[in-house]
C-alpha cells in the first residue's frame, strides 16, 4: 500500500499559496474540514478561489476566511447564513458564481470523472443560463455546464486509513466524496486514522486513489447551526 | 386567513401514498407534521438523506445528521445516506415525485422566483433550480402578499427567476390556486371566511373563477 499520511494540518496545507483554487467539503457547517481551515488561517494567504456549497457563518468555517479578506471568488449554491458574505458581495468586494446545488455537485463529479461537460435542465430560462449553450433533447431544454477541478480539495471524513480510504458519517458526507475526486491534490482530514487493512473494503466510500494526503484532526467542534429538538 | 401551520396542513392533503417528497425550508418543512400517518411516504433531504425522522431528543442530537435547513434531525428505519451528486441524480432523474417550496413571486404561467432580490438580498438558489426543473409535481407554499402588501401572484415575475413554467399549485394564507395550462391562476378553494373579492383584489395576475369556489376543509 502507498502511505498517504502527513503529520498534521499545517504539514498538509504547507504548499497552498496565494491565488490557489480550493474545493472545501461540507453542507452548512456539517462535514467541513475544520483543521485545514484553522491551518490556512495561520498562513495569511490571499486571492483564493473557493468552491464550496456554502460560505460558512460569520464566525466559523469559510466565514473566517471572508473576515480576513482571504477570498477573491466563491463558487457556491447557498450563502444565506453569512451576513459578511452578503455585504462583500453587494459592495462588489467579492466575486461570486452562484450555481444550482445539483449543478455544482455534478460539475465537481464530472471534473473528477474525466467528463468535460454535461447538460442539465436546472437553470433553463434563468440568469444561470446566460452565456451557456442551450440544447433540446426529447422536447425539453437543457443547458451545458462545464466540469470543475481544483488545485487542492480539502475534505473531512469520519474514518480513514493510511492508504487514504475514507468512510463518511451521516449527512456530513455531502460534497466531500465528490470533491475528493476533483482535486489535483486532495487532503483528507479524519476523526480517526487507522492502519491500512483496518477498514472493511466493502464499506469504503472514497477509495484511496483519490487522496494524496491524510491526517487525523486534533479536535472537532462540529458546530450546530440550528439545534432543533423534540420534547 | 390561514396561519403558517394551516397552510402546511392544507398542503399535507396533497400528499399521496408511496411518494418520495422534498420539502423546502420554512412553511414546507412544517408539512411533515401533518402528513396522515396511514400514508407511506419518504422525505428526501438534498444534503444526502432519504427518510427524514423527527427532531432528536436532546440526548440524541448529532451534528453529523442535519436536514437541508441545517436543523438537527433523526433517521428512520429504512433510511439511506448518500452524497450530493447522488442526491441530485435522484432529483433530476425524476425519482422524487413531489417538491414543496416557498416563493417570493409566482407568475400566472407557473414561473417562480425565490432566490435573489437584486441589490438587496442574495441567498443563492441552493437546490431549488434543480428541484423545479425536474419534479413531476411542484407546489408552492407562501403568503398571498408580501410584507408591504404587494401581491406575490403576478402576470410575470419581476425578480430573477428560479424556474419557468414549473409550478402546478399554490397554497397561500388566502387560497388554493392552480396554474391553468394556457396561463392564469385558477381559484380552487378559499381560506375560511375569505371572500372571492378579497382574493381577486390581492391577486395581480389573471385570476380564473369557475363557478362556486368552496372553502378549504380541515379535519
Amino acid at each position: 500500500m502507498i502511505d498517504k499520511t502527513v503529520e498534521n494540518a499545517e504539514d498538509a496545507v504547507k504548499d497552498i499559496q496565494d491565488g490557489a483554487t480550493l474545493m472545501m467539503g461540507g453542507f452548512g457547517l456539517s462535514g467541513i474540514p475544520e483543521n485545514c481551515i484553522a491551518a490556512l488561517l495561520q498562513k495569511n494567504i490571499k486571492n483564493l478561489t473557493i468552491i464550496s456549497n456554502n460560505a460558512g457563518v460569520d464566525n466559523f468555517g469559510i466565514g473566517l476566511f471572508l473576515n480576513r479578506r482571504m477570498v477573491k471568488k466563491m463558487i457556491s449554491s447557498y450563502v444565506g447564513e453569512n451576513d459578511e458574505f452578503e455585504r462583500q458581495l453587494l459592495q462588489g468586494e467579492l466575486e461570486v458564481e452562484l450555481l444550482p446545488q445539483g449543478t455544482l455537485a455534478e460539475r465537481i463529479r464530472a471534473g473528477g470523472a474525466g467528463i468535460p461537460a454535461f447538460f442539465t435542465p436546472a437553470g433553463v430560462g434563468t440568469e444561470v443560463a446566460e452565456g451557456k449553450e442551450i440544447r433540446e433533447f426529447n422536447g425539453k431544454l437543457y443547458l451545458m455546464e462545464l466540469a470543475l477541478e481544483a488545485d487542492f480539495a480539502l475534505v473531512k471524513a469520519w474514518k480513514g486509513d493510511t492508504a487514504g480510504n475514507l468512510i463518511f458519517k451521516g449527512t456530513a458526507r455531502n460534497f466531500n466524496p465528490l470533491m475528493a475526486t476533483a482535486g489535483k491534490i486532495t487532503i483528507a482530514e479524519v476523526e480517526e486514522l487507522v492502519p491500512a487493512g483496518s477498514l472493511d473494503p466493502n464499506q469504503i466510500h472514497t477509495p484511496g486513489i483519490y487522496v494524496q494526503r491524510i491526517f487525523q484532526g486534533n479536535s472537532y467542534e462540529k458546530r450546530i447551526e440550528q439545534r432543533t429538538v423534540s420534547i | 386567513m390561514l396561519t403558517k401551520e394551516q397552510i402546511a396542513k392544507r398542503i399535507a392533503q396533497e400528499v399521496e401514498h408511496r411518494q418520495y417528497i422534498n420539502l423546502g425550508i420554512g412553511i414546507p418543512t412544517l408539512v411533515a407534521n401533518y402528513i396522515p400517518s396511514h400514508l407511506e411516504v419518504v422525505l428526501q433531504s438534498e444534503n444526502g438523506l432519504l427518510g427524514i425522522g423527527p427532531f432528536p431528543k436532546e440526548s440524541e442530537v448529532d451534528p453529523d445528521l442535519i436536514n437541508a435547513g441545517k436543523q438537527t434531525i433523526t433517521m428512520l428505519p429504512g433510511s439511506a445516506l448518500f452524497d450530493s451528486a447522488q442526491s441530485f441524480a435522484m432529483i433530476r432523474g425524476g425519482h422524487v415525485h413531489l417538491t414543496i417550496l416557498g416563493a417570493m413571486e409566482v407568475s400566472e404561467h407557473g414561473d417562480i422566483a425565490n432566490w435573489k432580490v437584486p441589490g438587496k438580498m442574495v441567498k443563492g438558489m441552493g437546490g431549488a433550480m434543480d428541484l423545479v426543473a425536474s419534479a413531476k409535481n411542484i407546489i408552492v407554499a407562501m403568503q398571498h402578499c408580501s410584507k408591504d402588501g404587494h401581491s406575490k401572484l403576478l402576470p410575470t415575475c419581476s425578480l430573477p427567476l428560479t424556474g419557468i413554467r414549473c409550478v402546478k399549485k399554490i397554497v397561500t394564507d388566502l387560497a388554493v390556486l392552480e396554474i391553468a395550462p394556457g396561463g392564469g391562476f385558477v381559484l380552487k378553494e378559499r381560506a375560511p371566511n375569505v371572500s372571492v373579492d378579497e382574493i381577486q383584489s390581492k391577486t395581480a395576475g389573471k385570476l380564473i373563477i369557475l363557478g362556486e369556489v368552496p372553502e378549504m376543509q380541515f379535519d
